[in-house]
């Protein structure tokens, strides 16, 4: 007697110490792949499953290998020969030409072919946000643990029977009973109404038992036709089909607000771009429902869509206070601060018109840092200018109103970056777990 | 004809329907083919359990290490964006003999499958002579868990980065990390001086000076003395059985700096490597087996009815993709396939033992002709691996088929030269050419420990035996060298003489 033992139910994810292991092992590759890839996406598609690839330096396995073509003599056997004959010579390809295809082609190991596969969403991000914590996350909704409703998902063809679709699975009888001439009861009717009649009138004669007969086998053959072609087949079932879904209990928006003025470069943009990405990774993995709301600013603030945010230029004077004002409206419109957890990040070169950073400093105090749960100010400087305002204290006119905002708010944050390689350092230092000193 | 209804018509399956499916194969496979099997298990897994086997050698159960990490993920990658399909089974070299199926697969490629794996592979590693030498089905499970469980207690213990270098350097040398021969058991220390004692008494016994006295004979004794010295001087060597080519048993016995549980886990990678040589070695052969056994029940079940003309047309587009054979100018090309290797030559013994040609008679004259097609093919399946087996039993008219053709590279010419083609003059050279391809010697190298000094700085001494003048690929040769160096703890060189 075989046994058949069906392991399907069997827990999954037997190679997941392995995985573990893996990543571990390649961890320094995996991280500068996955900065790598930082420049080819938005902002909000960052997180998702991704195909990297590193090279294989840390996850090589050497073994001994015999290489032919550094001496010696090999003999293949190839198989669809079509007009060799013994004796003739191929020319052999040129070094480099058809190389690539064996397993261990490179004889120095550097040239190997990077190592491909798929990192979860959730390998990036703990790979990003290791010892990392937003403060201040004092929402009640945060709690992480996750509620579901059911809703509707489509049709299918199982399910119980208290799910059955009434409209669709007629429909689909009905069309099934068209498509094979399933005969009606009415017409069957009339026919019995006709061999009826004949019958009443006075003994058939041979012609009318003939006709009889021939209606009554009509009869018969469209009655085994109704029994053939069932009023309603197990084919034609629908049933609704319903699906869980996360409720978010905890949603969240993240405002990005950019001075686009002529001041601010593609470099500063770009600068401002990977924070703004970072960030909403970050605020990704803590919320189920992340919003984003990119405000730009001249001389005059407006919402706009992420495209129009980092590429499309407008020129004008800077004044800081538009863009709080607009995100006081827009949060006031739309986003109800019971439900919604706000976050802002703020990227600026620093420069607005004079007057203009007291009222910014009036609005953060009084309508925006009550409602946010953070306020991150990044000031996108020059190298140049990092030297000349190498200590917090001095700065531009909104460096300085800002520090104030600081002082009062323990959930604001400002800082300088460069260069690109400052994000990161900086990015960690603003979100450092709270309680332990931050590490770059 | 038909003396049955079909079993099954449609795609689905269940168990009972499985098991009545299982029972018509296994009364083909027992009854008509007579075939002889370890009795079978037969699993049902998911595509995710599917690539979770893959990673570990399509063991159940493996020991944790990386690498099987690094599988995983690529194999996911691959099968995620449909680059490339899951086998259909796995089947683990056990007692009983386990097989896992894809819950994927229709109702005729379960029956396929089942006939592949529960009988073709089952039968064959019951019967071949490689396997019943050199692996232990019975206790292969039992070991892997053992081997497992230490693993696992070895990174409680001593840190998971410790043991995880000793898996890494291990795993490097797994393929000089098998016996290759049975070799008599070496005599112990004491047994060797029990034996020179034994011939001393002899001479004193039957010393007769009359000897001494013959011209020549002092030098011989003299000789022989110094020999025995010698015997005593390079006793370290000897007592290590130099020159050993299993690596890793020669590091795990004689290593001065590895403490014993790091020995344990080399005998680990060790057996391992050892219980999946005879696999390496069989490829065609074990495939082909398994093909031409499930070809054979299919038809048969076909033939009596049991499935039906649908089913059977499944079957052979499955069948003919697996055993294709791609010419070598093809895109698809990739080495010779042994699916289509083993089943055409299994097919074609059958041909021959019922049908032969003038030419097979003047091949095969044991078989041609003899009818008696399942005791030949039996018998090859027990006694021969792929080198042995392409050796004797690969016909011409297989070369024909397949258009083989056989080059030669010399590493100094400027082209490569056709040295046989599929006629008259080429089919013997052609033969073993191809037999020596399946000689794992020809592509592995052939490295040996050859000496250790210890009395000295502990110097540990590889050498490289080219085979037809082979040299060693440089990158990994250096990397390989690391990592025995770490596992011996000393320096360690490596001869390669020129021929």
């Amino acid at each position: 007697m075989t046994n058949f033992i069906d392991r399907r139910l069997n827990p999954k994810g037997k190679s997941l110490a392995n995985r573990q292991r893996f990543i571990r092992r390649a961890r320094a590759e995996i991280k500068e792949a996955v900065q790598k890839s930082l420049k080819d996406r938005t902002v909000s598609d960052f997180a998702k499953n991704q195909k990297i690839s590193i090279p294989t330096k840390s996850t090589k396995e050497p073994r001994f290998r015999l290489d032919p073509s550094a001496g010696g003599e090999n003999e293949r056997v190839l198989p669809g020969n079509k007009d060799f004959v013994e004796g003739d010579q191929i020319k052999k390809p040129r070094q480099g030409d058809g190389q690539g295809r064996g397993k261990d082609a490179s004889t120095s190991g550097e040239g190997e072919d990077d190592f491909s596969f798929t990192l979860s969403q959730d390998e990036i991000l703990d790979i990003f946000f290791e010892d990392l914590e937003l403060p201040n996350l004092i929402k009640t909704a945060l709690k992480e643990i996750k509620s579901y409703s059911w809703r509707r998902a489509g049709l299918t063809t199982s399910g119980s029977p208290t799910q059955i679709n009434l409209v669709r699975t007629m429909r689909n009888s009905f069309g099934r009973r068209m498509a094979m001439r399933r005969p009606k009861e009415d017409d069957i009717e009339v026919l019995r109404q006709r061999v009826l009649e004949l019958r009443c009138g006075a003994t058939p004669d041979a012609d009318k038992r003939e006709v009889i007969a021939e209606l009554e086998e009509e009869i018969a053959r469209m009655e085994h036709r109704r029994k053939w072609v069932p009023f309603l087949d197990p084919v034609d079932v629908r049933f609704n089909a319903f699906q869980q879904q996360p409720i978010p209990t905890s949603r969240a928006v993240m405002f990005c607000l950019m001075d686009v003025s002529g001041s601010m470069g593609e470099r500063e943009k770009d600068l401002a771009k990977r924070f703004f990405m970072l960030l909403h990774l970050f605020l990704r993995r803590r919320y189920d429902r992340l919003d984003i709301v990119f405000i730009r600013h001249t001389h005059d603030a407006q919402e706009v869509d992420e495209h129009t945010f980092f590429y499309s230029r407008q020129s004008g004077g800077t004044i800081v206070s538009t863009a709080l004002e607009e995100m006081k409206k827009i949060v006031a419109e739309r986003y109800n601060t019971g439900e919604w957890n706000i976050y802002a990040a703020q990227a600026s070169d620093g420069y607005t018109q004079t007057g203009d950073a007291s009222r910014c400093v009036d609005l953060l105090n009084q309508d925006l840092m009550p409602i946010c749960q953070y306020y991150a100010y990044i000031e996108i400087l020059d190298e140049r200018e990092m030297e000349v305002f190498s200590s917090e204290e001095s700065g531009a006119e909104l460096w300085r109103a800002y520090r104030t905002v600081a002082k009062d708010w323990k959930n604001f944050a400002t800082k300088r970056i460069a260069k690109p390689q400052d994000i990161f350092p900086v990015f960690r230092e603003l979100f450092a777990k709270e309680g332990t000193e931050a590490k770059v | 004809m038909n003396e049955h209804e079909p079993l099954f018509t449609g795609a689905e399956w269940d168990f009972p329907l499985l098991q009545r499916v299982f029972g018509a194969i296994e009364d083909i496979g027992l009854n008509d083919l007579k075939l002889d099997v370890y009795p079978n298990q037969i699993e049902i897994i998911a595509s995710e359990q599917m690539l979770d086997a893959y990673s570990a050698h399509g063991m159940p159960l493996m020991y944790h290490h990386w690498s099987f990490g690094k599988i995983f993920a690529r194999e996911e990658t691959m099968y995620n964006k449909g680059w490339s399909a899951l086998a259909y089974e796995i089947v683990i070299n056990s007692n009983p003999c386990i097989a896992y199926l894809m819950e994927e697969n229709t109702m005729t490629m379960q029956a396929l499958v089942m006939a592949h794996a529960c009988f073709g592979h089952n039968h064959f590693f019951k019967n071949n002579y490689l396997f019943r030498q050199w692996t232990n089905a019975e206790a292969i499970l039992d070991y892997l868990a053992f081997s497992k469980k230490y693993v696992a207690a070895c990174e409680e213990k001593y840190g998971a980065e410790q043991v995880e270098l000793i898996l890494d350097s291990a795993h490097t040398l797994m393929e000089q990390g098998v016996f290759r021969y049975r070799r008599p058991p070496r005599p112990s220390r004491a047994q060797r001086e029990e034996r020179l004692r034994k011939r001393r008494q002899y001479e004193e016994e039957s010393f007769n000076d009359i000897w001494r006295t013959l011209p020549g004979a002092a030098r011989d004794m003299s000789a022989d003395l110094a020999s025995v010295d010698e015997d005593e001087t390079v006793g370290l060597h000897a007592q290590m059985n130099l020159p050993e080519e299993n690596i890793i048993y020669f590091l795990e016995k004689h290593s001065p700096v590895l403490k014993n549980w790091q020995r344990e886990i080399l005998r680990v990678v060790r057996n391992v490597a050892q219980y999946f040589y005879p696999q390496m070695q069989t490829k065609v052969m074990n495939e082909g087996c398994a093909t031409f056994v499930h070809h054979y029940i299919m038809n048969e079940l076909y033939d009596r009815g049991q499935i039906g003309a649908g089913s059977m047309l499944e079957f052979m587009h499955s069948h003919s993709s697996v055993v294709m054979q791609p010419g070598f100018d093809d895109s698809r090309y990739y080495g010779i396939n042994p699916y289509a290797l083993g089943f055409a030559m299994m097919s074609d013994i059958k041909r021959i033992s019922e049908a032969p040609t003038p030419e097979d008679k003047e091949w095969f004259p044991d078989f041609a002709g003899k009818g008696d097609w399942r005791d030949v093919l039996k018998h090859a399946w027990a006694n021969y691996r792929d080198e042995s087996f392409i050796q004797q039993f690969l016909s011409p008219k297989v070369m024909r088929d397949l258009k083989l053709f056989a080059v030669r590279d010399g590493a100094e010419d400027p082209v490569y030269t056709v040295a046989a083609i599929h006629n008259e003059s080429g089919y013997r050279k052609l033969r073993t050419s191809l037999a020596r391809l399946y000689d794992l010697s020809s592509h592995q190298p052939d490295i040996q420990v050859v000496g250790a000094n210890l009395a000295g700085d502990r110097t540990l001494t590889i050498r490289h035996n080219r085979h037809r003048g082979i040299p060693l690929a440089q990158g990994n040769k250096d990397a390989v060298l690391k990592h025995v160096r770490r596992l011996w703890g000393y320096s360690v060189e490596l001869e390669e003489p020129e021929s």
